[in-house]
């Protein structure tokens, strides 16, 4: 399978190896979004993750059919968690393999840089006295 | 017709889906069921965007909305 588009309730890293690595690979490169403690000073307890899922998916594939026509790649692996999420746990994994480096470096990026900008997935912010759903206001 | 809704829409319309029963009141377009939720909860108007999918595609303001369709609120989104 070429393609694996998830939206999980836990990112498990350590399966992202097995899933990129191909016989014509050469090159694997994987980004993760984790929750980091701080924003802008103030101290995040944890994230909250909600989707509207059917279109998620959707949006993912169609994000992922566009790396693979833009670049030679042979694996492709973009996943989202959702629920709770405390500080330092994993959040958005994406990846690709390639022959040589440089279609997966660039294609890593595309993948995590697209997702961000189109797929119907909310972040609220929980801090200790108050929670703000990420971008919703200027 | 079921429209959606998610994140902080769902927190301004105080409920995650809202129903247009009869033919009469379902907006006709994309543009005229935004128009319709700004008119009706002005926080909309303060969102940085506001985009609607109608089929769980994103759809255009000039999109038709037909009575069987699902239909979801899409704000700002902030993944990753």
């Amino acid at each position: 399978m070429k393609k694996r588009i998830e939206i999980v309730e836990h990112i498990d890293t350590s399966q992202v190896y097995a899933e990129l690595s191909d016989p014509l690979s050469g090159g694997i490169c994987v980004f993760v979004g984790a929750v980091r403690e701080f924003t802008e000073n103030e101290e995040v307890v944890a994230l909250e993750f909600e989707t509207y899922k059917t279109m998620a998916l959707k949006e993912m594939d169609k994000i992922a059919e566009r790396a693979l026509e833009k670049w030679k790649l042979n694996k492709v692996v973009m996943k989202h968690a959702i629920g709770q999420k405390s500080v330092e746990e994993p959040v958005v994994i994406v990846g690709a393999s390639s022959a040589h480096r440089d279609e997966c470096f660039e294609a890593c990026r595309f993948l995590i840089d697209t997702l961000k900008e189109t797929v119907p997935i909310w972040k609220k912010e929980i801090f200790k006295n108050k929670t703000v759903w990420v971008s919703a206001h200027p | 017709m079921e429209v959606l809704f998610f994140g902080i829409a769902k927190d301004i319309v105080g409920a995650s889906q809202m129903a247009f029963s009869s033919e009469s009141d379902t907006p006709e377009t994309v543009g005229a069921l935004k128009k319709h939720l700004a008119e009706t909860y002005p926080e909309f108007s303060r969102l940085t965007s506001m985009a609607v999918a109608v089929n769980s595609e994103y759809a255009k303001d000039n999109v038709p909305l037909k009575r069987d369709d699902e239909v979801a609120i899409i704000p700002p989104v902030s993944g990753g």
